[in-house]
């Protein structure tokens, strides 16, 4: 008796402890603990895997430079043939005269001492010189690029509402993103995946916008569109507009974005208010370009290009389009959480529409119903008295897989719940084997007493070997798999632990009780 | 009630030739079919490319879907049936896979309900990009690997009780796949190398029970491949779980039999080896057949009331749970017959 004490215990204990995490699933608001996790395959939901296009955010701190080093090298009064950007992230330039060459360097010493010279020749007193960023420095860019981006895309999701999202890094400049239940995907998408980027560009008046368009553009502009939609056709046309390659004013300095209704025509419009240095800046801008044009451009489409009536101070401004206002909403969040570092480019896309999930819950649990009927059926048939004790030890089974769920907040997918159907396959498998070597030791003649004691304890270690394999298998499966695949490989591996406890413990503990306790003859099998 | 009668004597192991000869066959078919369709079909995980679930309220031809989306630009490649018929679903697969951007799902929609006249639902959107597809494809592969690995140590380490023995096999293994790395071989080439490297090193380790269990999973597993291949089935990521899964619970036959073999071997070391063999899988044969039995009831309702999306999981764990039950009797312990033979020339 006194070898028997503690498994009452135990098992008392798990199947306790297992009882309270499932009930807030089986009865909402019992008491507070988190509902079983439901995948997106099972809920609905969008699935995303971008990736950050992090060359671009080098090639854009390299442009940077290049301006820095353009406007530096002027004030020095360095005679510069050349300077651009080549190969994406090199920069090349071309200096003519011995004060030049030596003033160049001087420059390049002093306030681009981080830059590399890859390579540099010099002929008939003119140096060629091309210069690039060390790799260290461009793969902290693209680190930074890509936390920016996630910071970002986190900022954009929190403020669209979206309950809770699943947003992480993955690898190195890719972002992993789940959004569970979201309906409106396109939106979602489209919101998480702009780039945001807002400028503010005075337009080149002293060119000819028909030349520009033969492809005489001016060195110092480019061509931008802007798309307008006739609402009557709905057929888009797009306007181009000759537009300053010099950026004034972006989003960066923006402390807020929101919605606004045009009290004349009803049409949304986004207002957004600058801080302190951007709304000087504004401010300025404006001051010196009275009866110019200004195009407020967004990720390189031009919004509007109204005319500077007079200096605007306090700063704020309004962009105005064919705003629908889930537009303008949208683009109110985009500007308030900030542009993206770099852009991004879907990589991986599922998305699965609420009535498929609830189509496979109900598939799911139906074939988990039908077979765990039928499997629990072929025992008692099978093997009389005791299939009904491997029936309940089956029962447990499946109530501690879902306690685990519920207590470590492991996700159920529908291969997770194919993995707790397979387990009910296999959970029956150890007690066969018990039965089995207990019915070969009766016929050997042994005591019911003595057939349990020898059954259990020859066929633990097989079952325990057979249930090892099984788990370095799901353990594999889980550290390899993601989103459906690792709900399998959590169910299967729980399965596994509680077919083991059930069946080697709990049932066991079942039989000794018939047959210490209650003393009777003979074992039903 | 019992299916096997305690008695039961089957010999086996006299019939191991034509188990052979069906094994070799049906290894030969797979690797015939995995030749003649250039590989095994990955679907949309493993190759990239767009897949949609719609569902239709009426029925539908597939020759009205095709036209319909045929005057969208989105590359589609092959428009299927899912799941039951009465469920009026359809697959459509496109080469492409830019992500489904701003209108093209309204499009669709759009687009079907015109060309069919009902209504139309979009169930599931999955775009892989080849980036990804590659990506997965070689974990996938390396996952298999690294379960093999294990499962190998600890058999061996089990099995034979030479844990010192198992831990040389694991470095000598893991320093094999190193060198091969080296050469930049692609992973399949790296797994076939490393499987070789196993199963010589278990010849020469003497690692029996060992070498009995993994040309026994081997064989399960490239015959799961074989059927899927020859089914024309797509291997997508629950069809490498579900091959993971048979790596695991279809040794647990061989377990059985093994466990019992080493009994036997003590009771009866007088005996011929061929004989404990034989005695061994029969005695064992019940529990061989029913736990095999309890796992292909629920796989079976998985089959028919799982749904579309895990029909072809439930199909690959079926043919493997089969197929591993006959390599544990038919294949597993022959092999240790083999060694005997060594032994004696």
């Amino acid at each position: 008796m006194k070898k028997l004490s503690w498994r009452p215990v135990a098992v008392l204990i798990v199947i306790l402890t297992a009882i309270v995490y499932v009930l807030p699933s089986v009865w909402p608001g019992v008491w507070p603990h988190k509902k079983i996790n439901l995948g997106l395959d099972l809920q609905g939901g969008m699935h995303l895997v971008l990736e950050v296009d992090t060359n671009k955010a080098v090639e854009d701190a390299i442009e940077r430079i290049a301006q820095e080093l353009r406007s530096r090298l002027r004030k020095e009064r360095v005679r510069v043939l050349a300077l651009d950007r080549v190969h994406g992230t090199q920069i090349s330039t071309r200096i003519v005269g011995k004060a030049s060459i030596d003033q160049f360097y001087k420059t390049l010493d002093t306030d681009f001492k981080e830059m590399r010279i890859l390579s540099e020749s010099e002929s008939d007193e003119t140096l060629t010189v091309v210069i690039d960023l060390p790799d260290q420095e461009a793969e902290q860019i693209k680190k930074l690029a890509t936390d920016q981006a996630l910071e970002t895309i986190r900022n954009r999701i929190d403020q669209f509402g979206v309950s809770e999202p699943d947003i992480r890094n993955q690898g190195k400049n890719r972002i992993l993103i789940q959004l569970p239940g979201i309906k409106d995907t396109k939106r979602a998408k489209n919101l998480i995946g702009r780039t945001a980027l807002l400028e503010f560009k005075l337009l080149d008046e002293t060119n000819d916008i028909g030349a520009a368009l033969q492809g005489n553009v001016p060195p110092e502009s480019e061509i931008l569109y802007e798309d307008n939609q006739d609402p009557t056709t709905n057929r888009t046309t797009k306007t181009p507009y000759l537009v300053k390659k010099r950026t004034l004013l972006t989003g960066a300095q923006l402390v807020d974005a929101r919605v606004q209704i045009d009290s004349q025509y009803n049409d949304p419009y986004v207002s957004i208010e600058f801080d302190k240095k951007g709304g000087r800046i504004f401010e300025s801008i404006t001051e010196q370009n009275v009866k110019k044009r200004l195009a407020i451009v967004l990720d390189d489409k031009v919004y509007s290009a109204p005319v500077i009536q007079e200096k605007i101070s306090g700063g704020s401004a309004r962009i105005t389009g064919q705003f629908t206002a889930e537009q303008a909403h949208d683009l109110a969040i985009a500007l308030r959480a900030g542009a993206l570092p770099a852009p991004v480019n879907i990589l991986e896309e599922r998305t699965v529409g609420p009535s498929l999930g609830a189509d496979s819950i109900r598939k799911g649990l139906m074939s988990m119903c039908v077979g765990g009927i039928l499997v629990m059926l072929f025992m008692i048939i099978y093997y009389k008295g005791s299939g009904i004790i491997a029936d309940l030890a089956l029962m447990l089974n499946i109530v501690i897989i879902a306690g685990g769920l519920a207590a470590f907040q492991a996700t159920l997918t529908l291969p997770g719940i194919a993995g707790i159907i397979l387990t009910i396959g296999m959970a029956v498998d150890a007690n066969v084997l018990i039965f089995e070597r207990i019915r070969e030791e009766m016929n050997l003649g042994k005591t019911p007493r003595a057939a349990v004691d020898a059954g259990y304890s020859r066929a633990t270690l097989t079952i325990l070997d057979a249930n090892v394999t099984t788990l370095i298998a799901a353990l594999v499966l889980f550290q390899f798999g993601t989103g459906p695949v690792k709900g399998f490989a959590v169910t299967l591996s729980l399965g596994v632990i509680a077919s083991l406890f059930t069946a080697l413990i709990l049932s066991r503990l079942i039989f000794d009780y018939l047959l210490i306790n209650r003393k009777i003859k003979s074992v039903s099998i | 009630m019992q299916f096997v009668k305690p008695d039961i004597n089957i010999n086996f192991i006299a019939k191991r030739y034509i188990a052979f000869v069906v094994s070799a066959v049906m290894i030969l078919i797979t690797i015939i079919s995995l030749i003649i369709h250039h590989g095994p079909k990955y679907g949309i995980d493993f190759a990239g490319g767009t897949l949609i679930q719609i569902k239709f309220d009426a029925p539908t031809q597939i020759a009205d879907i095709k036209t319909g989306l045929g005057t969208l630009d989105i590359g589609i490649s092959s428009v299927q049936e899912f799941g039951n018929v009465t469920d009026y679903e359809f697959l459509v697969r496109a080469k492409g896979s830019a992500s489904i951007s701003e209108d093209v799902s309204l499009k669709i929609e759009e687009v079907l309900e015109s060309a069919t006249g009902g209504k139309v639902e979009i169930r599931r959107v999955e775009m892989v990009g080849p980036q990804v597809g590659k990506d997965l494809r070689e974990k996938a592969l390396l996952a298999m690997f690294f379960a093999l690995l294990f499962i190998t140590i600890y058999i061996s380490g089990r099995f034979e009780l030479k844990w010192m023995l198992s831990g040389v096999m694991a470095g000598a293994l893991m320093f094999a796949v190193y060198i091969l790395q080296l050469f930049a071989v692609s992973i399949p080439v790296l797994m076939t190398g490393a499987l070789l490297v196993t199963l010589v090193l278990f010849w020469f380790l003497e690692l029996k029970y060992a070498m009995g269990a993994v040309v026994a999973l081997i064989h399960d597993v490239t015959i799961t491949i074989g059927l899927f291949s020859i089914f024309g089935k797509e291997f997508t990521l629950p069809i490498i779980a579900a091959l993971l899964t048979i790596i695991g619970y279809s040794l647990n036959d061989t377990i059985i039999v093994f466990d019992r073999i080493r009994e036997n071997l003590r009771k009866h070391h007088k005996k011929r080896l061929g004989f404990i063999l034989n005695k061994s899988i029969n005695e064992t044969l019940g529990r061989t057949i029913l736990t095999s039995a309890t796992t292909l009831l629920v796989l079976i309702t998985l089959f028919i009331f799982g749904g579309g999306i895990i029909h072809d999981f439930a199909f690959a764990m079926i043919v493997g749970v089969l197929v591993g039950t006959y390599s544990s009797i038919f294949v597993a312990s022959p092999i240790l017959l083999a060694w005997q033979k060594r032994q004696r020339t």
